[in-house]
Protein backbone atom coordinates (compact mmCIF):
# COMPACT_ATOMS: atom_id res chain seq x y z
CA UNK A 1 0.00 0.00 0.00
CA UNK A 2 1.64 3.53 -1.31
CA UNK A 3 -0.70 6.38 -0.09
CA UNK A 4 0.47 9.83 0.97
CA UNK A 5 -1.00 9.25 4.65
CA UNK A 6 0.60 9.57 7.95
CA UNK A 7 -0.97 6.34 9.83
CA UNK A 8 -3.73 4.50 9.25
CA UNK A 9 -6.09 5.26 11.96
CA UNK A 10 -5.87 9.11 11.63
CA UNK A 11 -7.02 9.40 7.77
CA UNK A 12 -9.80 11.04 8.76
CA UNK A 13 -9.02 13.46 11.45
CA UNK A 14 -5.89 14.43 8.88
CA UNK A 15 -7.95 14.96 6.42
CA UNK A 16 -10.51 16.86 7.88
CA UNK A 17 -7.43 19.35 9.39
CA UNK A 18 -6.45 20.14 5.82
CA UNK A 19 -10.10 20.73 5.07
CA UNK A 20 -10.07 23.12 7.98
CA UNK A 21 -6.79 24.78 6.79
CA UNK A 22 -8.06 25.15 3.22
CA UNK A 23 -11.29 26.28 3.84
CA UNK A 24 -12.53 29.47 6.46
CA UNK A 25 -15.83 28.98 4.99
CA UNK A 26 -16.26 26.04 7.08
CA UNK A 27 -16.12 24.78 10.59
CA UNK A 28 -14.43 21.78 11.34
CA UNK A 29 -14.79 20.06 14.50
CA UNK A 30 -12.12 16.92 14.27
CA UNK A 31 -13.40 15.37 17.91
CA UNK A 32 -17.14 15.15 16.74
CA UNK A 33 -16.01 14.58 12.86
CA UNK A 34 -18.61 17.26 12.23
CA UNK A 35 -17.91 20.38 9.27
CA UNK A 36 -20.75 23.18 9.24
CA UNK A 37 -21.22 26.30 7.38
CA UNK A 38 -18.74 29.15 9.59
CA UNK A 39 -22.23 31.34 10.15
CA UNK A 40 -24.42 28.07 11.00
CA UNK A 41 -27.05 27.68 12.20
CA UNK A 42 -29.24 30.10 9.90
CA UNK A 43 -32.73 30.58 11.61
CA UNK A 44 -35.51 30.18 10.04
CA UNK A 45 -33.52 28.08 7.38
CA UNK A 46 -34.42 24.33 6.88
CA UNK A 47 -30.54 22.64 7.56
CA UNK A 48 -29.39 20.18 5.33
CA UNK A 49 -27.10 17.77 6.70
CA UNK A 50 -25.69 14.45 4.90
CA UNK A 51 -22.89 12.11 5.59
CA UNK A 52 -21.60 8.62 5.07
CA UNK A 53 -18.09 6.84 5.31
CA UNK A 54 -15.11 9.04 4.20
CA UNK A 55 -13.06 8.33 0.51
CA UNK A 56 -15.65 9.76 -1.37
CA UNK A 57 -14.30 13.00 -1.60
CA UNK A 58 -15.39 15.75 -2.47
CA UNK A 59 -18.78 14.53 -1.22
CA UNK A 60 -20.04 15.30 1.48
CA UNK A 61 -18.01 18.11 3.54
CA UNK A 62 -16.87 19.48 0.04
CA UNK A 63 -20.63 20.44 -0.70
CA UNK A 64 -20.99 22.51 2.23
CA UNK A 65 -21.95 25.61 1.54
CA UNK A 66 -23.97 28.78 0.75
CA UNK A 67 -26.90 26.47 -1.58
CA UNK A 68 -25.97 23.16 -0.60
CA UNK A 69 -25.95 21.93 2.53
CA UNK A 70 -25.53 23.28 6.00
CA UNK A 71 -23.41 20.51 7.61
CA UNK A 72 -21.53 17.29 7.24
CA UNK A 73 -20.30 13.96 9.13
CA UNK A 74 -17.78 12.04 7.71
CA UNK A 75 -17.38 8.44 9.15
CA UNK A 76 -14.20 6.31 8.82
CA UNK A 77 -13.45 5.10 5.43
CA UNK A 78 -15.94 3.45 3.72
CA UNK A 79 -18.21 3.17 7.60
CA UNK A 80 -20.82 4.94 8.05
CA UNK A 81 -20.87 8.30 10.42
CA UNK A 82 -22.08 7.01 14.09
CA UNK A 83 -25.34 8.43 15.53
CA UNK A 84 -23.47 10.90 17.97
CA UNK A 85 -21.96 12.18 14.62
CA UNK A 86 -25.04 12.62 12.82
CA UNK A 87 -26.80 14.11 16.33
CA UNK A 88 -23.78 17.06 16.77
CA UNK A 89 -23.91 18.39 12.94
CA UNK A 90 -27.77 18.53 13.09
CA UNK A 91 -27.32 20.07 16.10
CA UNK A 92 -25.04 22.51 15.23
CA UNK A 93 -26.78 23.70 12.07
CA UNK A 94 -30.80 23.05 13.37
CA UNK A 95 -31.95 27.19 12.61
CA UNK A 96 -35.51 26.19 14.28
CA UNK A 97 -37.33 25.07 10.80
CA UNK A 98 -36.28 21.20 10.89
CA UNK A 99 -33.47 19.46 9.59
CA UNK A 100 -33.42 17.13 6.08
CA UNK A 101 -30.89 13.79 6.27
CA UNK A 102 -29.99 13.10 3.17
CA UNK A 103 -28.77 9.27 3.51
CA UNK A 104 -27.09 6.72 0.62
CA UNK A 105 -29.02 3.58 1.22
CA UNK A 106 -26.44 1.31 2.33
CA UNK A 107 -27.13 -0.46 5.65
CA UNK A 108 -25.18 0.58 8.11
CA UNK A 109 -26.05 4.54 6.83
CA UNK A 110 -29.72 3.80 7.12
CA UNK A 111 -29.37 2.29 10.57
CA UNK A 112 -27.17 5.00 12.05
CA UNK A 113 -28.75 7.74 10.68
CA UNK A 114 -32.20 6.03 11.87
CA UNK A 115 -30.85 5.70 15.49
CA UNK A 116 -29.67 9.55 15.06
CA UNK A 117 -33.36 11.06 13.76
CA UNK A 118 -35.03 9.41 16.68
CA UNK A 119 -32.08 11.08 18.68
CA UNK A 120 -32.41 14.31 17.29
CA UNK A 121 -36.07 14.18 17.77
CA UNK A 122 -35.33 13.49 21.34
CA UNK A 123 -34.18 17.01 21.34
CA UNK A 124 -36.88 18.24 20.25
CA UNK A 125 -35.61 18.98 16.62
CA UNK A 126 -37.96 18.57 13.49
CA UNK A 127 -36.23 15.98 11.39
CA UNK A 128 -37.02 14.66 7.57
CA UNK A 129 -34.96 12.31 6.11
CA UNK A 130 -34.47 11.35 2.17
CA UNK A 131 -33.03 8.10 1.36
CA UNK A 132 -31.08 8.00 -1.77
CA UNK A 133 -31.45 4.85 -4.08
CA UNK A 134 -30.08 5.44 -7.53
CA UNK A 135 -27.94 2.29 -8.62
CA UNK A 136 -29.66 0.38 -11.57
CA UNK A 137 -26.89 -2.08 -11.11
CA UNK A 138 -28.33 -3.61 -8.50
CA UNK A 139 -30.91 -5.28 -9.64
CA UNK A 140 -33.43 -7.24 -7.44
CA UNK A 141 -34.11 -5.23 -4.56
CA UNK A 142 -36.09 -8.55 -3.20
CA UNK A 143 -33.02 -10.17 -2.46
CA UNK A 144 -30.28 -7.37 -1.45
CA UNK A 145 -30.47 -4.44 0.75
CA UNK A 146 -31.95 -2.09 -2.16
CA UNK A 147 -30.18 -0.18 -4.88
CA UNK A 148 -27.37 1.69 -3.07
CA UNK A 149 -26.64 5.79 -3.08
CA UNK A 150 -24.47 7.42 -5.63
CA UNK A 151 -24.35 10.10 -7.88
CA UNK A 152 -28.10 10.92 -7.39
CA UNK A 153 -26.49 12.05 -4.13
CA UNK A 154 -25.36 15.10 -5.67
CA UNK A 155 -28.24 16.19 -7.33
CA UNK A 156 -30.35 16.14 -4.64
CA UNK A 157 -27.88 18.12 -2.57
CA UNK A 158 -27.67 20.52 -4.95
CA UNK A 159 -31.15 20.88 -6.06
CA UNK A 160 -32.95 20.57 -2.27
CA UNK A 161 -30.40 22.77 -1.18
CA UNK A 162 -31.26 26.10 -3.77
CA UNK A 163 -34.54 25.69 -2.44
CA UNK A 164 -34.05 25.52 1.29
CA UNK A 165 -32.02 28.74 0.45
CA UNK A 166 -35.01 30.32 -0.97
CA UNK A 167 -36.91 29.90 2.30
CA UNK A 168 -38.74 26.43 1.37
CA UNK A 169 -40.17 24.53 4.05
CA UNK A 170 -39.33 20.80 5.37
CA UNK A 171 -41.60 19.14 3.36
CA UNK A 172 -41.06 20.98 0.41
CA UNK A 173 -37.29 20.53 0.32
CA UNK A 174 -37.92 16.57 1.58
CA UNK A 175 -40.53 16.43 -1.69
CA UNK A 176 -37.86 17.73 -3.81
CA UNK A 177 -35.08 15.87 -2.63
CA UNK A 178 -37.45 12.49 -3.21
CA UNK A 179 -38.61 13.88 -6.54
CA UNK A 180 -34.90 14.37 -7.81
CA UNK A 181 -33.98 10.65 -6.47
CA UNK A 182 -37.22 8.96 -7.92
CA UNK A 183 -35.92 10.39 -11.46
CA UNK A 184 -32.39 9.51 -11.34
CA UNK A 185 -30.38 6.48 -12.27
CA UNK A 186 -26.88 5.78 -12.02
CA UNK A 187 -24.09 3.29 -13.18
CA UNK A 188 -20.35 3.13 -12.27
CA UNK A 189 -17.50 0.88 -13.84
CA UNK A 190 -14.67 0.34 -12.30
CA UNK A 191 -10.85 -0.40 -13.74
CA UNK A 192 -9.27 -1.27 -11.12
CA UNK A 193 -9.58 -1.41 -7.56
CA UNK A 194 -9.52 0.39 -4.52
CA UNK A 195 -7.37 -0.07 -1.12
CA UNK A 196 -8.74 1.22 2.72
CA UNK A 197 -5.66 2.47 4.42
CA UNK A 198 -6.81 0.54 7.69
CA UNK A 199 -7.27 -2.82 5.63
CA UNK A 200 -4.31 -2.34 3.79
CA UNK A 201 -5.35 -4.86 0.70
CA UNK A 202 -7.29 -3.96 -3.00
CA UNK A 203 -11.07 -4.66 -2.19
CA UNK A 204 -11.32 -6.73 -4.66
CA UNK A 205 -9.06 -7.89 -7.96
CA UNK A 206 -9.41 -7.18 -11.58
CA UNK A 207 -7.57 -9.92 -13.86
CA UNK A 208 -5.37 -7.34 -16.51
CA UNK A 209 -8.14 -6.64 -19.67
CA UNK A 210 -10.88 -7.08 -17.08
CA UNK A 211 -13.27 -4.30 -16.07
CA UNK A 212 -15.98 -4.51 -13.56
CA UNK A 213 -19.82 -3.17 -14.85
CA UNK A 214 -22.00 -2.29 -12.40
CA UNK A 215 -19.30 -1.11 -9.59
CA UNK A 216 -20.71 0.15 -6.25
CA UNK A 217 -18.74 3.57 -4.69
CA UNK A 218 -17.15 0.78 -2.48
CA UNK A 219 -15.78 -1.56 -4.55
CA UNK A 220 -18.68 -3.49 -3.72
CA UNK A 221 -19.44 -5.96 -7.31
CA UNK A 222 -21.89 -5.06 -9.58
CA UNK A 223 -23.53 -6.70 -12.23
CA UNK A 224 -20.27 -8.92 -14.36
CA UNK A 225 -16.82 -8.71 -15.22
CA UNK A 226 -15.98 -8.25 -18.71
CA UNK A 227 -13.34 -7.53 -21.12
CA UNK A 228 -11.87 -4.10 -21.20
CA UNK A 229 -13.50 -1.59 -23.75
CA UNK A 230 -13.25 1.17 -26.01
CA UNK A 231 -14.33 4.35 -24.17
CA UNK A 232 -17.84 4.00 -25.75
CA UNK A 233 -18.63 0.74 -25.17
CA UNK A 234 -18.38 1.25 -21.83
CA UNK A 235 -20.17 4.33 -21.38
CA UNK A 236 -22.96 2.64 -24.17
CA UNK A 237 -22.84 -0.17 -21.34
CA UNK A 238 -23.72 2.19 -18.40
CA UNK A 239 -26.42 4.13 -20.26
CA UNK A 240 -28.37 0.91 -21.98
CA UNK A 241 -28.65 -0.32 -18.19
CA UNK A 242 -29.77 3.26 -17.12
CA UNK A 243 -32.26 3.39 -20.52
CA UNK A 244 -33.68 0.10 -19.52
CA UNK A 245 -34.78 1.24 -16.12
CA UNK A 246 -36.00 5.00 -16.95
CA UNK A 247 -36.01 5.40 -20.74
CA UNK A 248 -34.48 8.27 -21.48
CA UNK A 249 -35.92 9.41 -25.09
CA UNK A 250 -37.34 12.89 -25.41
CA UNK A 251 -36.15 13.48 -22.21
CA UNK A 252 -34.20 16.71 -20.56
CA UNK A 253 -31.22 15.63 -18.79
CA UNK A 254 -28.96 16.47 -15.95
CA UNK A 255 -25.80 14.15 -16.55
CA UNK A 256 -22.80 13.42 -14.42
CA UNK A 257 -20.08 12.04 -15.69
CA UNK A 258 -18.24 11.13 -12.68
CA UNK A 259 -14.38 10.19 -11.99
CA UNK A 260 -14.01 7.66 -9.11
CA UNK A 261 -11.24 9.08 -8.14
CA UNK A 262 -8.22 6.89 -10.46
CA UNK A 263 -9.21 7.87 -14.02
CA UNK A 264 -7.89 11.19 -15.38
CA UNK A 265 -9.99 14.40 -16.53
CA UNK A 266 -9.17 13.35 -19.94
CA UNK A 267 -10.41 10.58 -19.84
CA UNK A 268 -14.01 11.49 -17.94
CA UNK A 269 -14.48 13.85 -21.11
CA UNK A 270 -13.98 11.13 -23.39
CA UNK A 271 -16.89 9.42 -21.66
CA UNK A 272 -18.87 12.58 -21.64
CA UNK A 273 -18.67 13.14 -24.86
CA UNK A 274 -19.34 9.36 -25.46
CA UNK A 275 -22.68 9.68 -23.47
CA UNK A 276 -23.22 12.96 -25.43
CA UNK A 277 -23.48 11.24 -28.31
CA UNK A 278 -25.00 8.51 -27.19
CA UNK A 279 -27.86 10.00 -25.57
CA UNK A 280 -28.24 12.49 -28.62
CA UNK A 281 -28.65 9.04 -30.86
CA UNK A 282 -31.67 8.59 -28.57
CA UNK A 283 -33.47 11.95 -28.92
CA UNK A 284 -32.48 12.80 -25.02
CA UNK A 285 -30.91 16.14 -24.65
CA UNK A 286 -27.90 17.04 -21.81
CA UNK A 287 -29.30 20.01 -20.65
CA UNK A 288 -26.59 20.55 -17.83
CA UNK A 289 -23.46 18.62 -17.80
CA UNK A 290 -21.14 18.12 -14.87
CA UNK A 291 -17.73 16.25 -15.52
CA UNK A 292 -15.37 15.30 -12.71
CA UNK A 293 -14.42 13.51 -9.81
CA UNK A 294 -17.52 14.76 -7.21
CA UNK A 295 -18.22 10.91 -6.00
CA UNK A 296 -15.14 9.12 -5.32
CA UNK A 297 -13.90 5.87 -4.20
CA UNK A 298 -10.53 6.56 -3.26
CA UNK A 299 -8.52 5.78 -5.98
CA UNK A 300 -10.37 3.56 -7.99
CA UNK A 301 -10.10 3.98 -11.85
CA UNK A 302 -13.79 3.84 -13.74
CA UNK A 303 -16.51 6.29 -14.19
CA UNK A 304 -20.36 6.24 -12.98
CA UNK A 305 -22.71 7.86 -14.79
CA UNK A 306 -25.78 9.53 -13.21
CA UNK A 307 -28.86 10.87 -15.06
CA UNK A 308 -31.69 12.69 -14.15
CA UNK A 309 -34.99 13.19 -15.82
CA UNK A 310 -35.05 16.68 -15.36
CA UNK A 311 -38.59 18.66 -14.69
CA UNK A 312 -37.99 22.89 -15.04
CA UNK A 313 -37.92 23.37 -11.87
CA UNK A 314 -34.99 21.18 -11.10
CA UNK A 315 -33.06 23.17 -13.36
CA UNK A 316 -33.69 25.83 -12.22
CA UNK A 317 -32.62 25.25 -8.92
CA UNK A 318 -29.76 23.50 -10.27
CA UNK A 319 -28.82 26.74 -11.82
CA UNK A 320 -29.11 28.70 -8.54
CA UNK A 321 -26.12 30.45 -6.86
CA UNK A 322 -24.06 27.76 -5.21
CA UNK A 323 -21.14 28.12 -3.11
CA UNK A 324 -18.96 25.14 -1.82
CA UNK A 325 -15.56 23.77 -1.63
CA UNK A 326 -16.51 21.54 -4.60
CA UNK A 327 -19.41 23.46 -6.84
CA UNK A 328 -19.63 27.35 -7.09
CA UNK A 329 -21.28 29.39 -9.63
CA UNK A 330 -24.11 32.13 -10.03
CA UNK A 331 -22.59 33.99 -6.81
CA UNK B 1 -22.16 -13.60 35.97
CA UNK B 2 -19.72 -10.48 35.67
CA UNK B 3 -21.41 -8.78 32.12
CA UNK B 4 -18.41 -6.69 32.56
CA UNK B 5 -15.66 -9.33 32.37
CA UNK B 6 -17.72 -10.98 29.35
CA UNK B 7 -17.12 -7.41 27.75
CA UNK B 8 -13.47 -6.92 28.40
CA UNK B 9 -12.78 -10.76 26.95
CA UNK B 10 -14.71 -9.93 23.86
CA UNK B 11 -13.03 -6.80 23.66
CA UNK B 12 -9.77 -9.05 23.51
CA UNK B 13 -11.01 -11.83 21.29
CA UNK B 14 -12.37 -9.43 19.22
CA UNK B 15 -8.66 -7.37 18.81
CA UNK B 16 -6.98 -10.31 18.00
CA UNK B 17 -9.16 -11.49 15.49
CA UNK B 18 -9.87 -8.13 13.76
CA UNK B 19 -7.88 -8.66 10.67
CA UNK B 20 -9.20 -11.96 9.97
CA UNK B 21 -12.51 -10.90 10.74
CA UNK B 22 -11.51 -7.68 8.16
CA UNK B 23 -9.93 -10.46 5.78
CA UNK B 24 -13.72 -12.37 5.80
CA UNK B 25 -15.70 -8.57 4.71
CA UNK B 26 -13.17 -7.92 2.08
CA UNK B 27 -14.29 -11.18 -0.07
CA UNK B 28 -18.14 -10.46 0.71
CA UNK B 29 -18.59 -6.50 1.78
CA UNK B 30 -16.22 -3.82 2.38
CA UNK B 31 -13.16 -4.83 4.65
CA UNK B 32 -13.87 -3.07 7.96
CA UNK B 33 -15.94 -5.20 9.93
CA UNK B 34 -13.14 -6.27 12.52
CA UNK B 35 -11.32 -2.76 12.44
CA UNK B 36 -14.54 -1.64 13.21
CA UNK B 37 -15.26 -3.53 16.25
CA UNK B 38 -12.30 -3.67 17.72
CA UNK B 39 -12.85 0.33 17.40
CA UNK B 40 -16.11 -0.13 19.35
CA UNK B 41 -15.22 -2.86 21.94
CA UNK B 42 -12.17 -1.03 23.08
CA UNK B 43 -14.81 1.87 23.65
CA UNK B 44 -17.28 -0.33 25.39
CA UNK B 45 -14.65 -1.38 27.83
CA UNK B 46 -13.46 2.19 28.35
CA UNK B 47 -16.97 3.00 29.18
CA UNK B 48 -17.63 0.53 32.11
CA UNK B 49 -19.05 1.52 35.12
CA UNK B 50 -16.99 1.23 37.98
CA UNK B 51 -16.98 -0.49 40.63
CA UNK B 52 -20.02 -3.40 40.86
CA UNK B 53 -22.48 -2.08 39.06
CA UNK B 54 -25.99 -4.50 38.00
CA UNK B 55 -25.13 -6.46 35.10
CA UNK B 56 -27.55 -4.99 32.86
CA UNK B 57 -26.24 -1.44 33.98
CA UNK B 58 -22.79 -2.76 32.29
CA UNK B 59 -24.00 -4.09 29.37
CA UNK B 60 -26.18 -0.86 28.45
CA UNK B 61 -23.06 1.32 28.74
CA UNK B 62 -21.36 -0.88 26.40
CA UNK B 63 -24.08 -1.07 23.91
CA UNK B 64 -24.35 2.46 24.18
CA UNK B 65 -20.54 3.40 23.43
CA UNK B 66 -20.66 0.73 20.89
CA UNK B 67 -23.51 2.85 18.83
CA UNK B 68 -21.89 5.66 19.48
CA UNK B 69 -18.03 4.69 18.55
CA UNK B 70 -18.41 2.12 16.14
CA UNK B 71 -20.22 2.94 12.43
CA UNK B 72 -21.13 0.93 10.11
CA UNK B 73 -23.91 -1.61 10.55
CA UNK B 74 -22.43 -3.68 13.20
CA UNK B 75 -22.24 -0.49 15.73
CA UNK B 76 -26.03 -0.20 15.85
CA UNK B 77 -26.79 -3.50 15.27
CA UNK B 78 -24.45 -4.78 18.47
CA UNK B 79 -24.89 -1.18 20.76
CA UNK B 80 -28.56 -2.20 19.93
CA UNK B 81 -28.28 -5.84 20.96
CA UNK B 82 -26.51 -5.10 24.35
CA UNK B 83 -28.72 -1.73 24.90
CA UNK B 84 -31.82 -3.82 25.19
CA UNK B 85 -30.14 -6.97 27.04
CA UNK B 86 -29.29 -4.36 29.69
CA UNK B 87 -32.68 -2.85 29.73
CA UNK B 88 -33.84 -6.54 30.24
CA UNK B 89 -32.04 -6.99 33.06
CA UNK B 90 -33.40 -3.79 34.74
CA UNK B 91 -31.30 -3.55 38.75
CA UNK B 92 -30.97 -7.11 39.10
CA UNK B 93 -28.07 -7.55 40.76
CA UNK B 94 -27.15 -11.25 39.96
CA UNK B 95 -27.24 -12.82 36.49
CA UNK B 96 -28.52 -16.40 36.82
CA UNK B 97 -29.05 -18.94 34.20
CA UNK B 98 -33.00 -17.69 33.48
CA UNK B 99 -31.66 -13.91 33.02
CA UNK B 100 -28.78 -14.81 30.87
CA UNK B 101 -31.50 -16.52 28.44
CA UNK B 102 -33.86 -13.57 28.70
CA UNK B 103 -30.26 -11.04 27.84
CA UNK B 104 -29.38 -13.38 24.76
CA UNK B 105 -33.45 -13.50 24.09
CA UNK B 106 -33.65 -9.73 24.09
CA UNK B 107 -30.34 -9.21 22.18
CA UNK B 108 -31.15 -11.36 19.23
CA UNK B 109 -35.05 -9.88 18.80
CA UNK B 110 -33.52 -5.92 18.94
CA UNK B 111 -30.83 -7.27 16.10
CA UNK B 112 -34.30 -8.77 14.30
CA UNK B 113 -36.17 -5.89 14.68
CA UNK B 114 -33.42 -2.88 13.69
CA UNK B 115 -31.77 -5.31 10.74
CA UNK B 116 -35.30 -6.86 9.64
CA UNK B 117 -32.91 -9.68 8.98
CA UNK B 118 -34.22 -13.47 9.26
CA UNK B 119 -32.50 -16.81 9.43
CA UNK B 120 -31.01 -17.76 5.95
CA UNK B 121 -30.64 -13.98 5.24
CA UNK B 122 -26.31 -14.92 5.93
CA UNK B 123 -26.44 -12.24 8.62
CA UNK B 124 -25.33 -12.09 12.11
CA UNK B 125 -28.71 -13.67 13.04
CA UNK B 126 -27.58 -17.03 11.62
CA UNK B 127 -25.49 -17.36 14.80
CA UNK B 128 -27.50 -15.86 17.33
CA UNK B 129 -30.87 -16.99 16.52
CA UNK B 130 -29.36 -20.70 16.68
CA UNK B 131 -27.85 -19.52 19.65
CA UNK B 132 -30.77 -18.34 21.56
CA UNK B 133 -32.82 -21.77 21.07
CA UNK B 134 -29.52 -24.14 22.45
CA UNK B 135 -29.71 -21.93 25.28
CA UNK B 136 -32.92 -22.49 25.94
CA UNK B 137 -33.11 -26.24 25.37
CA UNK B 138 -30.09 -26.39 27.41
CA UNK B 139 -31.80 -24.43 30.17
CA UNK B 140 -35.24 -26.54 29.92
CA UNK B 141 -33.39 -29.65 30.39
CA UNK B 142 -31.98 -28.60 33.62
CA UNK B 143 -28.56 -26.84 32.40
CA UNK B 144 -26.11 -24.59 34.40
CA UNK B 145 -25.60 -21.12 33.25
CA UNK B 146 -22.02 -22.43 32.14
CA UNK B 147 -23.73 -25.45 30.67
CA UNK B 148 -26.37 -23.00 28.79
CA UNK B 149 -23.43 -20.81 27.91
CA UNK B 150 -21.36 -23.47 26.11
CA UNK B 151 -24.45 -24.90 24.38
CA UNK B 152 -25.08 -21.74 22.91
CA UNK B 153 -21.45 -21.03 22.12
CA UNK B 154 -21.43 -24.34 20.59
CA UNK B 155 -24.51 -23.36 18.06
CA UNK B 156 -23.05 -20.12 17.08
CA UNK B 157 -20.39 -21.61 16.27
CA UNK B 158 -22.38 -23.98 13.80
CA UNK B 159 -24.84 -21.53 12.84
CA UNK B 160 -22.02 -19.26 11.38
CA UNK B 161 -20.21 -21.67 9.63
CA UNK B 162 -23.57 -23.08 7.79
CA UNK B 163 -23.81 -19.48 5.93
CA UNK B 164 -20.85 -20.64 4.28
CA UNK B 165 -23.30 -22.00 1.21
CA UNK B 166 -25.41 -19.42 1.67
CA UNK B 167 -26.52 -16.29 -0.81
CA UNK B 168 -26.47 -12.54 0.97
CA UNK B 169 -30.13 -10.98 1.30
CA UNK B 170 -29.54 -8.27 3.90
CA UNK B 171 -26.26 -6.13 3.71
CA UNK B 172 -23.42 -5.24 2.08
CA UNK B 173 -23.07 -8.81 0.59
CA UNK B 174 -26.13 -8.75 -0.85
CA UNK B 175 -25.47 -7.39 -4.31
CA UNK B 176 -22.86 -10.04 -5.02
CA UNK B 177 -25.80 -12.08 -5.81
CA UNK B 178 -25.06 -15.99 -6.06
CA UNK B 179 -21.27 -14.74 -5.89
CA UNK B 180 -21.85 -14.03 -2.35
CA UNK B 181 -22.18 -17.91 -1.69
CA UNK B 182 -18.95 -20.41 -0.66
CA UNK B 183 -17.52 -17.64 2.26
CA UNK B 184 -18.41 -17.35 5.74
CA UNK B 185 -20.38 -13.90 6.86
CA UNK B 186 -18.24 -11.75 8.98
CA UNK B 187 -21.60 -10.87 10.92
CA UNK B 188 -22.00 -14.88 12.25
CA UNK B 189 -18.38 -15.05 13.02
CA UNK B 190 -18.31 -12.20 15.13
CA UNK B 191 -21.33 -13.15 16.80
CA UNK B 192 -19.96 -16.36 17.44
CA UNK B 193 -16.83 -15.08 18.63
CA UNK B 194 -18.61 -13.01 20.92
CA UNK B 195 -20.84 -16.14 22.27
CA UNK B 196 -17.53 -18.17 22.39
CA UNK B 197 -16.23 -15.07 25.08
CA UNK B 198 -19.43 -15.50 26.57
CA UNK B 199 -18.88 -18.91 27.42
CA UNK B 200 -15.62 -19.06 28.90
CA UNK B 201 -16.19 -16.31 31.29
CA UNK B 202 -19.87 -18.14 32.51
Amino acid sequence: MRKLINAPADVVADALRGLAAAHPSLRVDVDTRTVVRAAAPRPGKVALVSGGGSGHEPLHAGFVGFGMLDGACPGEVFTSPTPDQVVAAAMAVHGGAGVLLIVKNYTGDVLNFQLAAELAEDEGIEVATVLVDDDVAVRDSTYTAGRRGTGATLFAEKIAGALAEEGAGLDAVAAVAREVVARTRSFGVALSPCTVPAAGEPTFELGPGEIELGVGIHGEPGRERAAAAPAAEIVAAALTAIDQDMPLAGQELLVLVNGMGGTPLIEQYIAYGAAERWLAGRGATVARPLVGGYVTSLEMAGVMISVCRATPEMLRLWDAPVETPALRWGR
Amino acid sequence: MNTAEWIRLAAERIAADAAHLSRLDAAIGDGDHGHNLERGFAAAVAALPEGDAPPGKVLLAAGRAIVAKTGGASGPLYGTALRRAGKALGDTPDLDAAGLGAVLQAALEGVRELGQAGEGDKTMVDALAPAVAAYEEALAAGGDLAACAAAAAEAADQGAQATVPMQARKGRASYLGPRSTGHLDPGAASTALLLRALADVA
